[in-house]
């Protein structure tokens, strides 16, 4: 059944903090170097070495300019599945192929059910789904079911492939179903949000914002020229710094 | 988005085979159907073969066909299954009405009933279609009420049309089916023309900053760098867009094929005496023309609908 459930125990999921995030793509990277011998496996290249080189991927990294000149910043923007806990990918799905977990609220795909129409990639507002042209069916981001459930792995790395890996500490991973959970307080102290809640689907992964920052370059412009030397201006040297 | 051939030929072909059988259910029911069966072998079989070639289209551009049979099982929650489940129920009384009025020509009550089931389940599939498009809240364009009575009408326009052919063709004349697509197709014009008004008058929606959760009221959000230097599936998909002056263009096109040459044609008819070649010719060009305008129209149903995706991928609004 394609419906998705209306409670799940848990809600697992990601906060990515755009504070941090240093835009370096590890994350993309080692997700691809997982999951392309993991659950969905392969997460097929076409013409890989080509001019025209392109594939499956499950997580992309943005960099967004947010407003201009002084005031103006660059902020790198990780984008994949949100998980959302009302799903119009999940619910489109004509075959049940695509389904969310009442377990852990993860939303995957059973490629032996998939007919490839494609139809979940359209009705989900963020692109979190790609085709597999070989293997004619839809593939997305599992949160690496195949490692946080892995006892084959330490503890320690019981955790999505993308998080194992980064460098700047911006990726979380946890239950954000439980208000009491490390990410769930992460997330009410950073005052993390959704991406697009109009579009209804209630996604589970939050984004933190990038915090506000020091504008260094306004310092000291309104108060006129400091005067250049004596005591005054050793005066306004110090308090200036 | 990619306005993809296979739907494009199976919304039209399945539209005009769906539409001929809601009309040809209703007007046997009515007993204003001739039980003749010449023309009702051309009817039901033209109709049949649209409606199935649409469907066939439609499956052969799955990434698994052979596994195209499990589509029908979530019609609870997906209109594209209950599309599937409303289009194969349709066929067993459309063929049982056709057997009736093609090979023992007969319009008698059972035969009737079923081509009124027939138009019923009709009028279901036509309509999960427009739901398919219409329940996509990522497409904002689509996420508008007037698709699905778009798709019914449009259906209903192509089918009358064709309807109005056979009916020439077979020599016959009813004012009723030769007077139908002038307001069907007007119908259609008036219908298209709005849902035209209201994607060209969007206000709010989704913007960059939306999508992102970044920058407030008055500040910019602008793609820096893209995550990949080549088009992914994404892009391909939901990022085609096309130019507005084409989009103009095509329109007009639409416009002049699909709704003003079929009502020009269809209603000068009227003033030709008989059943004569002119006659004949005039309706059959009517019939390709707004088929030919209703599969402009629907490719520009694609091209125009801009996904919310796209606002990672620098736009600024949808």
């Amino acid at each position: 059944m394609t419906d998705y459930p209306a409670l799940t125990d848990k809600a697992l999921g990601l906060v990515i903090d755009l504070d941090t995030c240093v835009g370096c793509h590890a994350c993309a990277v080692n997700c691809k170097e997982w999951n392309t011998g993991g659950h969905s496996a392969p997460l097929t290249d076409e013409d890989p070495y080509g001019a025209d080189a392109t594939g499956v991927w499950f997580n992309r990294i943005h960099a967004f300019e947010v407003d201009e000149g002084t005031a103006g910043r660059t902020v790198h923007f990780p984008r994949s599945c949100l998980h959302c806990a009302e799903p119009a990918c999940v619910t489109v799905c004509p075959t049940g192929a695509s389904y969310k977990r009442e377990e852990d609220g993860i939303v995957l795909v059973d490629e032996d059910l998939c007919i490839g129409c494609k139809l979940c990639s359209w009705a989900c507002p963020y692109g979190a789904r790609e085709y597999d042209q070989d293997a004619g069916v839809m593939k997305k981001c599992t949160m690496c079911i195949d490692r946080i459930y892995n006892e084959n792995l330490p503890e320690a790395e019981r955790v999505p492939a993308c998080v194992s890996t980064c460098p700047a500490n911006a990726r979380h991973f946890g239950d954000l179903g439980d208000p009491t959970s490390e990410v769930s307080i992460l997330v009410a102290e950073r005052g993390g949000y959704d991406l697009m809640p109009e579009m209804g689907m209630k996604p589970t992964n939050k984004y933190l914002p990038p915090r506000p920052r020091a504008n260094t370059c306004d310092q000291g412009e309104d108060e006129g020229p400091a005067p250049a030397s004596g005591f005054l201006g050793f005066v306004d040297r110090v308090f200036s710094r | 988005m990619h306005p993809a051939y296979s739907v494009i030929f199976f919304t039209v072909s399945s539209g005009i085979g769906f539409g001929l059988i809601m009309l040809a259910g209703v007007f046997a029911g009515l007993g204003r159907l001739p039980a003749d069966q010449p023309l009702a072998l051309m009817v039901m079989s033209f109709a049949l073969a649209t409606a199935v070639a649409g469907l066939m289209s439609s499956a052969l551009h799955l990434g698994h066909p052979e596994r195209a049979w499990r589509a029908f099982s979530q019609w609870r929650t997906s209109w594209l299954s209950r599309e599937g489940v409303a289009a194969v129920l349709t066929f067993p009384p459309a063929l049982f009405f056709a057997f009736g009025w093609g090979v023992m020509g007969d319009l008698s009550s059972p035969y009737a009933c079923a081509g009124g089931i027939a138009a019923v389940l009709a009028l279901i599939t036509v309509l999960c279609t427009g739901m398919i498009y219409q329940s996509l809240a990522a497409i904002r364009a689509w996420a508008n009420p007037l698709v699905t009575p778009g798709y019914i009408i449009m259906a209903l326009a192509t089918g009358s049309l064709w309807l109005a052919a056979a009916m020439r063709m077979t020599g016959h004349y009813d004012p009723a089916i030769a007077h139908l697509p002038f307001a069907t197709v007007l119908a259609a014009w008036i219908i298209k023309g709005l849902y035209w008004w209201r994607i060209d008058h969007h206000k709010g929606g989704p913007t960059a900053q939306s999508a992102t959760g970044l920058g407030g009221e008055g500040t910019s959000v602008k793609l820096l760098e893209a995550p990949h230097t080549q088009e992914n599936f994404v892009m391909r998909e939901m990022g085609y867009h096309v130019a507005r002056r084409h989009a103009v263009r095509l329109r007009r096109f639409a416009q002049a094929f699909g709704f003003a040459l079929p009502l020009v044609l269809t209603e000068s008819l009227l003033v030709l005496p008989g059943n004569g070649g002119i006659a004949l010719t005039a309706t059959l060009i009517a019939a390709l023309s707004g088929t030919i305008g209703i599969s402009v129209e629907r490719w520009l149903f694609f091209a125009e609908a801009r996904h919310a995706v796209t606002l990672y991928y620098g736009a600024q609004r949808v």
